[in-house]
């Protein structure tokens, strides 16, 4: 399952402009503050925790356990015909808690805690969705 | 400053409809006020504070609605919770002297428009900072709250069966409720049995999608001593938003975790002198996690507490949601707030279909929870109490 789910391209700003270039390269980034060592997602100008605009880019290491997940069998849009497909979010090993998808995976063999690992996939417009795969 | 008994309710009316292909959505809201007012023994004259929050907009409203002299007006939205926190708002608007009689309306026509259970959150508008970073894996909203009763059930053992029960404790209710949309008990096995929309969520564990609408009139004591009509006391009100929190986010309970003890607290009651709460009910989990978050049952305990009929009025230990709620009755506009206080205005007033009115009803609750627990939400909590006037 999941193996040709849509990829629709992400609004980008001049705050997540960085994130999203760094994904047509495979990296996927997160920001810390400087000021308080809070590590967040999604990225945004200024730290969400301590208000500081000291915020650093680096490079996550792709790898999460499964926070939560579910296989959606019935939604709109986009993905109306995609279904199933499995939405979730995963924790990376930095802290932070992401949306995304699971994919290349069997949905009967899913659990919470289970290794991932990020993969992206072309949007088609100069940027990736990273996704993850269980290891 | 306390709203305690600065404020009541004089006038509730939710809309009999609940498909609305011949009516636009401000004459809906016009429905409504009429029947709200009407029911306080008041007329659109006698307003001078207007809430409403989606759709056309107070401004538009307003003009629709020709409210003339307007000294108070509130948009604020908070998804579905809004309308329980718009009684807490008017109640300190008028304990402030802002104003005496305020007009709350909520209306739509999602069913008519074709909307479904599963529909995105919404068409990628580009302003809200997270889109890129939601939208796009195909969120929706049965979605993101199956997230949280995924971890519900992780981390507290909560079965699919604990959430049946819910429903089915509305379903026993909705019996009763002619206006409801689904009027037929369903047990255990019909909702583990439907089909499951986004797991472990099951077509029976998400509310209906109606048009239609509510309104509530809140005035001043000095307002509602001139009424002839019995009046619904404003005692506490609280209000939390939850969100992502930088990727910090726990699923496991909801904004109620703040908004509850702030209106408890307000009140100076508690959880145990409840005798009647209305619980947002978008989805079977949504009621579950805020019974645990008001301090009904242990945070972890909610699938344990509502087994064996718990929620069923009139006998249960916490009767809940007896017009149906929103698995069941109406959830108007995709926005079940209104109806929540609408109901606990009911219980006060002893004027709930019969069978499931609850015996010497004093304190009721009445809850929302607007928005995603799987992303953000707003909760609000009111406490209310009969007319001791």
């Amino acid at each position: 399952m999941s193996e040709d789910l849509p990829a629709p391209a992400p609004p980008v700003n001049p705050e997540t402009e960085r994130f999203w270039d760094a994904t047509a390269d495979g990296t996927l980034l997160l920001e810390r503050c400087e000021a308080c060592g809070t590590t967040f997602h999604y990225p945004r100008a200024r730290c969400p925790e301590c208000g500081a605009p000291d915020t650093q880019w680096f490079e996550a290491s792709g790898r999460g356990t499964v926070y939560s997940y579910t296989v959606t069998r019935q939604t709109g849009g986009d993905y109306a015909d995609a279904t199933p497909f499995v939405l979730a979010y995963v924790e990376l090993e930095e802290g932070p808690r992401m949306m995304t998808n699971l994919v290349d995976c069997d949905p009967d063999d899913l659990a919470v805690g289970r290794s991932v690992s990020v993969v992206f996939h072309d949007t088609g417009e100069g940027n990736a969705l990273p996704r993850f795969t269980p290891d | 400053m306390s709203i305690r008994q600065e404020a009541s309710i004089a006038g509730a009316y939710e809309h009999p409809t609940r498909e609305a292909p011949d009516r636009s959505t401000p004459q809906l809201h016009a429905e409504v006020a009429g029947g709200a007012l009407e029911d306080a023994g008041l007329s659109l004259d006698d307003v001078d504070g207007f809430v409403t929050a989606e759709g056309p907009g107070v401004l538009s409203l307003a003009d629709y609605l020709g409210l003339d002299g307007l000294s108070y007006v509130d948009s604020t939205d908070i998804g579905g919770s809004s309308y329980v926190a718009h009684v807490g708002h008017a109640a300190a608007a008028i304990a402030a002297g802002k104003c005496e009689v305020v007009l709350v309306t909520l209306a739509g026509r999602p069913r008519s428009r074709t909307a479904d259970a599963g529909h995105p959150r919404r068409d990628f508008p580009g302003q809200a900072p997270e889109t890129g970073f939601e939208d796009v894996f195909g969120t929706s909203i049965v979605g993101t709250y199956a997230l949280a009763a995924r971890r519900h059930m992780h981390e507290y053992g909560t079965t699919p069966e604990q959430l049946a029960a819910i429903r089915v404790a509305a379903s026993e209710h909705a019996q009763h409720n002619d206006h409801a949309m689904f009027q037929d008990p369903v047990t255990v096995e019909d909702v583990v049995g439907s089909r499951l929309v986004s797991d472990p969520l099951h077509l029976m564990d998400c509310c209906v999608i109606s048009d239609g609408g509510g309104a509530l009139v809140v005035v001043s004591p000095e307002v509602a001593d001139s009424l002839d009509r019995e009046c619904v006391e404003v005692l506490g009100h609280g209000e939390a938003p939850k969100h992502h929190d930088g990727g910090r986010i726990d699923l496991t309970y909801t904004g109620a975790r703040w908004s509850g003890p702030r209106a408890f607290e307000e009140a100076g009651l508690g959880p145990e002198d409840v005798d009647y709460a209305s619980i947002y009910d978008s989805f079977t989990i949504t009621v579950l996690e805020a019974i645990e978050d008001l301090g009904f049952c242990a945070k972890g305990e909610g699938g344990r507490f509502v087994e064996g009929g718990t929620l069923q009025a009139p006998d249960g230990e916490l009767p809940f949601n007896t017009d149906g709620g929103g698995l069941c009755n109406n959830h108007p506009a995709n926005r079940g707030g209104m109806t929540k206080v609408i109901e606990a205005v009911r219980q006060l007033r002893g004027e709930a279909n019969p069978a499931v009115q609850v015996p010497d009803c004093e304190i009721a609750l009445a809850h929302g929870t607007g928005g995603s627990l799987g992303t953000r939400h707003g909760a609000a909590t009111l406490l209310l109490g009969g007319d001791h006037r």
